[in-house]
């Protein structure tokens, strides 16, 4: 019991310091900033290690943060694999892919109200596809290694992306499309200096969006039949094995891989839409 | 091109719109005719369809009956050659541009050379008063220096043929009055032809030579006064008699159109 009331214990002199930090004139500098919520994040891990040890709690409901971190420290060139297998190789292409094809047909629909009809019903049907479904019918047309991954991520990103693009390249008002038009403007000129620009808001959603989609995708869908590696089939016969320390340990790189993933999207948004209001300081 | 053919010449111009609540008459029988040269001014409360017809001048809108030339063209032949540089309401920057890259955008896409980008960027700029302003972004800007950018990126491509749409509207007076006298010394220099829509009476005698005045529901000229001031106009010629007649006649004719309602 004495891990729990120290944890306890701890909880309570950081949640003091937060207080008087956030109070504080350091707390307003750089540095003072930054502390605020690692120290949370330290107190969540603390308290979670003081419970379960101190309440005596199973391993296999939860185990204890230090020994997800022994468990990660132990299993590097597996945890490594995996990560190529899933993230490099399943998520990121899938989700170049069906970003692209998206940005296409896009463009597509957008030349042709024939297509805007006709299109966007079929986008909308192919999301509204179950994933535990289509995963086993792709898994069985592309073979077990990433390539059906990504085929479920592309799958999965592409009607997010494509309704996003759609609405962002009707984003621009009407002078601003009448200006190009009083300049003679083909229609490329004005995608390319106009409604691309207008759109790249709307786009940066959908990439955010489709981000975290491609990760879950990638991961889901090698439950369905994947090479002896890869984070979901890790994921999966380590459950199978009762081996959960090393679920939590690659649940733990997948959310740091989607966390880095994310940020990265949102550093090129605040580069490439810095003109927006919402990015805008 | 000789000096008296007409630039724009309306026959007999209709146009409906059909909105939700059924068709609305925007133009009717509109008769116009603008020579080379001329400073024309539109004048009438809204609704009278001033912007409108600026509008089919620029291939914007397109009439649904009657005859409208541009340089002889239709008007969507004289927009594809780059006949006209239009200033609207609103200064309708792109905000991912800088000042100097708004005006350079028409020059890009007219292909005009990378070096003549920057004279010319340079020079109107300068001619708006916004010299030093270029790296600057739209929104780092007031209304008012906006809407001189937007004249700026108009002036820039030299077309024989600028539209204004109450491009001062925003402004103060005194700005007004400083733009004013540019655009007037601006026709002078180049001989372009101008079309000016404009709620104020001073405003449009003090530049035109024609001044259109227009009456609402259905839009039509009810007046088209030529001008009898001297091509030189300083500012206080709007004391002298002749243009207080001239005023008078436009408010007059504002007045008629509006007790026919």
């Amino acid at each position: 019991m004495t891990a729990l009331w120290l944890a306890i214990g701890f909880w309570l002199a950081a949640w003091g310091v937060n207080v008087w930090l956030s109070g504080s004139r350091f707390g307003r500098t750089g540095p003072g900033r930054a502390l605020v919520p690692i120290l949370f994040g330290v107190t969540v891990l603390v308290l979670w290690e003081g419970l379960v040890r101190g309440l005596g709690i199973a391993g296999v409901i939860l185990p204890a943060p230090s020994v997800i971190a022994a468990r990660i420290a132990g299993s590097l060139p597996t945890l490594w694999q995996d990560f190529v297998q899933t993230i490099l190789k399943g998520a990121i292409p899938g989700f170049l892919i069906g970003s692209g094809a998206a940005f296409l047909t896009a463009i597509a629909i957008d030349r042709s109200p024939f297509l805007q009809r006709g299109l966007l019903p079929i986008g909308n049907f192919v999301a509204a596809l179950p994933i535990v479904g289509l995963a086993p019918i792709l898994v069985m047309w592309f073979g077990f290694d990433w390539q059906s991954k990504a085929a479920v991520v592309v799958v999965m990103v592409f009607f997010p992306m494509l309704v996003n693009i759609v609405a962002g390249l009707q984003a621009c008002d009407r002078m601003q499309r009448d200006l190009m038009s009083t300049w003679g403007a083909s229609y490329l000129q004005s995608l390319v200096k106009l409604r691309l620009p207008a759109a790249m808001p709307f786009i940066f959603n959908g990439l955010k969006i489709a981000s975290t989609l491609a990760l879950i995708g990638a991961i889901v869908a090698e439950f369905f039949g994947s090479p002896i590696y890869g984070m979901g089939f890790r994921i999966s016969t380590e459950v199978g094995r009762l081996g959960l320390d090393m679920v939590w340990a690659t649940i733990a790189v997948a959310a740091l891989a989607g966390s880095v993933f994310y940020g990265l999207i949102t550093l090129i948004e605040r580069w490439v839409t810095f003109w927006h209001p919402s990015q805008r300081h | 091109m000789s000096l008296d053919r007409p630039v724009i010449e309306a026959k007999g111009l209709d146009l409906v719109f059909q909105t939700a609540d059924g068709p609305v008459q925007a133009l009717q029988d509109v008769n116009l005719t603008i020579n080379r040269g001329d400073f024309v001014s539109f004048i009438g409360p809204s609704g009278c369809g001033k912007t409108t017809f600026l509008r089919c001048i620029a291939a914007l809108e397109h009439p649904t009956s009657g005859v409208l030339t541009v340089n002889g063209m239709t008007p969507d032949e004289a927009r594809k050659q780059r006949a006209y540089g239009y200033v609207f309401q609103a200064a309708g920057l792109y905000p991912w541009r800088t000042i100097a890259g708004n005006i350079r955008l028409p020059l890009e896409i007219m292909g005009f050379s990378r070096a003549e980008q920057e004279e010319r960027t340079e020079r109107v700029l300068e001619l708006v008063e916004l010299k030093g302003f270029g790296k600057k972004f739209p929104w780092q800007l007031s209304g008012g220096m906006q809407q001189r950018a937007s004249i700026a990126r108009a002036l820039a491509f030299d077309a024989d043929i600028l539209l204004m749409d109450e491009p001062f509207g925003a402004l103060d007076e005194i700005v007004r009055d400083r733009l004013n006298e540019e655009v007037l010394k601006l026709w002078a220099r180049t001989g372009k032809t101008i079309g000016f829509v404009t709620h104020s009476i001073p405003e449009a005698v003090y530049l035109s030579t024609k001044i259109v005045v227009m009456s609402p529901r259905p839009g039509r000229i009810t007046d088209v006064i030529d001008s009898p001031l001297p091509k030189e106009r300083p500012l206080d010629i709007r004391d002298s008699r002749e243009f207080i007649e001239i005023a008078h006649r436009v408010r007059e004719g504002l007045r008629a159109g509006h007790h026919e309602d």
